[in-house]
């Protein structure tokens, strides 16, 4: 018997239950109630309103991901210059709000904003664009900082020394050999956030009073709110448009990377 | 001059790690809060300080978020099992395979990982809705919510247990299997008596990977199921209603998390700073 044989049902279920859901996203943006037609799909495609909230959240997942790449950079730096074991327990630190259910942290924010804050303040804050915007930030800088500071710690101290003989002020030192060597961080860093900060649809529902509106949410609305038909083919055929952009921001990615790591060479 | 700097930079730290904790403490000082008014509860006026209680924590093991609480330690805890056996046999079976296939199906198993939650959950939801519409034609039962979920969760948890077995398995060495079967094992004695405890801390790792992936899931578990609620969507649509979420569930979630994640982190850094003395010594000879 050949241990081949161990990964047979896994084989099995991953042909049901993970690729084959993948078809079901083209089936129903082209087949609504049973029907084979391709109205319903183009009457998505060509309406203005989708365009301009796709635009709005990839500008919006743009600015979150700077924001983290700005103030996450600094944390996985410091941390990386620390003694090794006071920066594993400061690190742990920050990555526990990771696991901590973040419907219940952005709630949390929800609250903060609306009741915390003095009235005036809380009237000019809640509900707006850069609410949603901090809280986006709040919830995804750990996923920036993380590859950062396994990045970063790996880097190789005797460099920073030879730069430093070799006359380099720290600021040059920086740009010229800590940065340069951090990219597969920063590269990993920011396929975590921006992806996941398009698709976010709690924050913008939670956050935004129902005033503000996003990508995902859209998906959301297509999905679990309309009860009409056909509902099931708007939200396929916006979930292609958001597989497409995951496959091209991959691809572009791994290409700046450079470095193919094993098993990822179906993007 | 390097003082100031280095004060600098415990500050800014300090400061983004307020920012991280912020919400977590706030949710917990008011799960002390009162919030009945006479017998009508509502938590929606989460700022205003009313009195100590330990009230609130009595109240989430009641109800819809105790139901909700309970459905979803059921579903990661046959989950976690279910995903590390089917995960752990897997990585088992690919890693003994040639590169074609085995570069094949770990691609496809990276889908859940880099797929975002919502296509995740929404290609769930079609499936199910596809398949209930077969059973309903043919006059059978519906696949129930509890199913669902199950599927669901392990199918994006499996992954996660294959990449963390499969490194295990390539730093150890596959004479090992083979001595065992030229000692008289069978196949799967030498699986279970060799290859198995050789594995152990990637299965583990795997485990509490599954576990956490599925307390902590939302999206999916939103999108798969009707009409039951699992934790975090209990949670989403309180907030989204007019009676808000009990801050108790705060503090519920956080402490096991937080000394989880504390054990396993010490034990991990602890190996690592063992690992970095011998290695020293291995230099120093």
């Amino acid at each position: 018997m050949h241990r081949k044989v161990f990964a047979y049902p896994y084989i099995v279920w991953m042909i049901l239950f993970i690729a084959a859901p993948m078809l079901f996203i083209f089936y129903y943006a082209v087949n609504v109630d049973g029907v084979w037609t391709f109205a319903k799909c183009w009457q998505t495609l060509s309406d203005p309103q989708k365009w301009r909230i796709l635009w709005e959240s990839v500008k919006m997942a743009f600015n979150t991901t700077a924001l983290c790449l700005l103030l996450g950079y600094p944390i996985a730096y410091i941390l990386s210059n620390m003694k090794k074991s006071v920066a594993g327990f400061i690190s742990v630190l920050f990555f526990v709000p990771m696991w901590m259910n973040f419907v219940l942290r952005t709630y949390a924010w929800y609250a903060i904003l609306e009741y915390a804050l003095p009235d005036k303040i809380s009237a000019a804050i809640s509900g707006t664009e850069g609410a949603v915007l901090m809280v986006l930030v709040y919830n995804f800088i750990p996923f920036m900082v993380m590859p950062l500071y396994n990045c970063l710690t790996k880097l190789d101290r005797s460099l920073l020394e030879a730069a430093a003989d070799l006359g380099a002020n720290r600021f040059k030192t920086f740009t010229k050999v800590v940065l340069p060597l951090s990219v597969p961080g920063i590269v990993s860093g920011i396929t975590m956030v921006f992806i996941p900060a398009i698709t976010a649809f709690t924050v913008p529902a939670l956050i935004g009073n129902g005033n503000y509106h996003l990508y995902g949410n859209e998906i959301e609305l297509a999905f679990k709110q309309m009860s009409s038909a056909g509902d099931y083919s708007i939200g396929s055929t916006l979930s292609i448009i958001l597989f497409a952009l995951v496959i091209i921001s991959t691809m572009i990615m791994n290409r700046v990377d450079g470095s193919n790591a094993e098993g990822g060479t179906l993007l | 001059m390097k003082k100031v700097r280095s004060s600098f930079k415990y500050v800014y730290l300090g400061l983004m790690l307020l920012f991280l904790y912020l919400p977590i403490l706030y949710l917990i000082v008011f799960s002390f809060n009162e919030f009945s008014t006479g017998r009508r509860i509502s938590y929606a006026n989460l700022g205003k300080w009313k009195g100590f209680t330990f009230a609130n924590y009595g109240r989430i093991f009641t109800g819809e978020a105790g139901s909700a609480l309970i459905l979803t330690l059921e579903i990661a805890v046959i989950t976690s099992i279910v995903a590390t056996v089917i995960g752990t046999a897997a990585a088992i079976g690919i890693n003994s395979m040639k590169k074609r296939p085995r570069q094949l199906i770990t691609s496809v198993s990276q889908l859940p990982m880099v797929n975002p939650d919502l296509v995740t959950g929404i290609t769930f939801m079609m499936l199910f809705a596809f398949i209930n519409g077969i059973l309903v034609k043919m006059g059978m039962a519906q696949v129930n919510d509890f199913v669902k979920l199950l599927v669901a969760h392990i199918s994006f948890s499996i992954p996660y247990v294959i990449f963390s077995v499969l490194p295990r398995l390539r730093q150890s060495s596959d004479m090992l299997y083979e001595a065992a079967l030229d000692l008289g094992c069978t196949p799967l004695q030498a699986l279970w008596k060799v290859v198995i405890p050789d594995i152990m801390p990637g299965i583990s790792t795997g485990f509490i990977m599954a576990l956490t992936m599925s307390l902590d899931d939302f999206v999916v578990s939103y999108f798969v199921s009707d009409l039951r609620s699992t934790l975090s969507v209990y949670i989403y649509s309180s907030a989204r209603g007019a009676k808000g979420v009990n801050p108790a569930l705060a503090t519920v979630i956080f402490i096991p998390l937080v000394t989880l994640l504390l054990v396993v982190n010490l034990r991990r850094l602890k190996k690592e700073h063992e690992d970095e003395i011998q290695n020293r010594k291995v230099k120093m000879k």
